[in-house]
């Protein structure tokens, strides 16, 4: 099995493995006080700027998780919807049905997800490649039918939450008072911080998952499936443990993206344009395989829909025809772009062997 | 006993056209392993152009689907050759991104052109036209002509498979592709025929897309789902296996209906991760990944 390194051990035999550059140690800095400056945006930002930019967090994160399963795990699913959609109906049956407080319901959301993530895994994983793919579609077709069965959360048509929910949300008294804003803006405040929570969340998460045994695990499994089973890797075991892991975020960011609505029903909570299409494209363009890429790509898709989304059809088709010059230009996005041009890393997940100055020598004296 | 008869047999007439989706994804798949995501928009854009024709020229379905064929056929052709040859690989990515951003292309610009209204082919007399089995069951003539038109396309697909210079090209580069380049097969171009035939027999399945029902721009990603589904359960590389699919999915859509009428996509979603769970590589695959 891939053992971590112990730097004491590694300090005296005159080397080191380092995955932090120069560049990455600006990044924390600078990270640290964006993720500050985000926090307290809504004391002096206006409310069209945090929706939007709720808008932009959950995003971001969804393209994060869509990255760790196919950019890291090669799991290419098309139906990341199933999880935002279940996230977003566990979270009205939640509040609605069991009176949960929609803060604590998100949360649980996620881990009802990662439950349901295992019997699906189980039958998805029957398949591979491009049948993965169409499988996992055919699932989230599945579990959109079967919500739409469900009466009490309002069958095909869907349903809303109601003020005595979303009003009553943990913490809206103190942001009202702190802010002196109405009810609806507290709201917006507080999903806001919940959806900067998630962002970072899943910024965090994939960043630790890669620096970690696991993150090894899959960077081998990458390179060659074979070689990394012949070196101890459970294959199967890693791909199920992203797959549940992404399940539970996914489904938190489902839940979110929900609260914030209201609204929920079947066909927008399981799209497949609106919760895997785009993400895929956003990843794309960004660069898969990055950290960098997907947040690269938010940006850029909301810059896109901002300026562009009142084209109605004609944005769609220059969304499409974006993504097809990209895969054909450019294959590794325009981050990957910068990576080949630079070698910058903001994110440092790759390890590099540091000789300390005449540790080689010594070594050879030795032998 | 006859509600149960009535739902098996429609259910195989509704797996014909099924079978007619999925054959030409059936070709294309088994031949380059090129997931075509945008298979069931090509369906539809294949439907508005049979209803243009027909309606500029005043011609009959039928007929307004054979003045299509040859435009449909270069259509596919050079697809692949300018674009979807330049994306395969080893790599799943490039052509699932290049078809799904093709897709979405396909379904705004119908959008823009027709609008979102729902449109129909008409056949005239023959649409409302059915023979009586038994007391219960009827049988709608367009629906056994479905059926027969996808027995003639896997048969035709069949011969060009296995009795063509062309097919043993197809069979050659499914089977190994260095080895086939190897023997001096243009593959570019063998793959660019490969489609032209797909949408050939796309276009004969929107004809029958437009007459069975209404249809409009949005419809083509749940017909690409019953095409892969057919096509996964047959099993890779068979296209009688793909006729027996589209077969399977048909009967299952049915009978889910005929318990409980919202069910009926969910029968056949169901059946199709049933069959994965017990055979993930199809009822009859001839031909491995």
């Amino acid at each position: 099995m891939i053992k971590a390194v112990s730097p004491p051990a590694a300090k005296t035999s005159g080397y080191r493995i380092e995955t932090r550059t120069r560049a990455s140690h600006a990044v924390t800095a600078v990270a640290s006080a964006l993720v500050i400056f985000l926090a307290a945006l809504p004391s002096f930002a206006g409310r069209g700027i945090i929706e939007e930019l709720i808008f932009v967090f959950y995003m971001a994160a969804l393209a994060q998780c869509w990255n760790l399963l196919a950019g890291y795990a090669g799991l290419v699913s098309v139906g990341q919807q199933a999880f935002v959609g279940l996230g977003g109906y566990l979270l009205f049956a939640l509040t609605i049905m069991a009176g949960i407080d929609p803060l604590a319901a998100i949360v649980l959301s996620g881990v009802l997800a990662a439950i349901f993530a295992v019997p699906t895994a189980l039958v998805v994983f029957r398949l591979r490649g491009a049948y993965f793919a169409i499988g996992t579609w055919v699932v989230a077709e599945v579990y959109r039918l079967v919500f739409a069965q469900f009466r009490q959360l309002g069958g095909g048509t869907g349903t809303s939450l109601g003020p005595d929910i979303t009003n009553t949300v943990f913490g809206i008294d103190w942001v009202k008072s702190m802010f002196d804003v109405r009810a609806p803006a507290a709201r917006d405040i507080i999903s806001y911080w919940a959806a900067l929570a998630l962002a970072v969340g899943t910024i965090s998460l994939v960043y630790f998952i890669l620096r970690s045994r696991l993150g090894l695990a899959l960077g081998a499994i990458r390179d060659s499936e074979d070689a990394a089973e012949s070196v101890g890797v459970d294959n199967w075991r890693v791909k199920l443990t992203i797959y549940v892991i992404v399940a539970a975020a996914t489904g938190m960011i489902g839940a979110l993206i929900y609260l914030q609505t209201a609204r929920i029903s079947p066909d927008a909570a399981f799209s497949v344009l609106d919760w895997t299409a785009y993400v895929i494209v956003i990843v794309v363009i960004g660069g898969i395989g990055t950290i960098e890429g997907p947040l690269l790509g938010t940006i850029i898709f909301y810059l896109l829909q901002h300026y562009l989304a009142s084209f109605g059809a004609w944005y769609l088709i220059l969304l499409g025809a974006l993504a097809i010059a990209v895969m054909l230009y450019a294959p590794k996005g325009l981050w990957g772009s910068v990576v080949g041009r630079y070698g910058l890393t903001l994110f440092p997940t790759r390890r590099r062997l540091v000789v300390q100055k005449g540790a080689l020598r010594s070594y050879r004296q030795e032998a | 006993m006859a509600v149960w008869a009535n739902a098996l047999i429609q259910g195989i007439l509704l797996g014909g056209l099924y079978a007619l989706f999925a054959a030409g994804l059936s070709l294309i798949f088994g031949i380059m392993r090129l997931v075509n995501l945008a298979h069931g928009d090509l369906i539809v854009l294949a439907a508005f152009i049979i209803l243009t024709i027909a309606t500029w020229l005043g011609l009959d379905p039928f007929a307004a689907m054979l003045a299509a064929l040859p435009i449909m056929f270069v259509a596919g052709f050079a697809l692949q050759h300018l674009l979807l040859n330049r994306t395969l690989g080893r790599d799943l990515l490039p052509p699932l991104l290049v078809t799904f951003g093709l897709s979405i292309i396909i379904e705004n610009g119908l959008l823009e052109l027709f609008s979102a209204d729902s449109r129909r082919l008409h056949g005239g007399a023959i649409e409302t036209t059915s023979f009586a089995l038994g007391p219960d069951v009827a049988v709608g003539v367009v629906q056994l002509l479905t059926l027969a038109s996808a027995v003639a396309v896997i048969l035709a697909l069949n011969v060009v498979f296995y009795r063509t210079a062309l097919g043993r090209a197809f069979r050659a580069t499914s089977d190994d592709l260095e080895i086939a380049q190897l023997m001096g097969i243009d593959h570019p171009r063998i793959f660019s025929l490969a489609m032209g035939l797909s949408f050939i027999v796309l276009t004969i399945a929107a004809l029958y897309l437009g007459m069975h029902a209404n249809f409009d721009p949005t419809i083509g990603p749940q017909r690409l789902l019953y095409a892969f589904e057919a096509v996964i359960v047959g099993g890779l590389g068979s296209f009688w296996g793909t006729l027996f699919g589209g077969i399977i999915i048909g009967i299952a859509q049915t009978i889910g209906a005929q318990l409980n009428p919202e069910w009926q996509i969910l029968g056949g979603h169901v059946a199709f991760l049933a069959v994965l769970v017990f055979k993930p590589r199809g009822l009859f695959p001839r031909t491995t990944d």
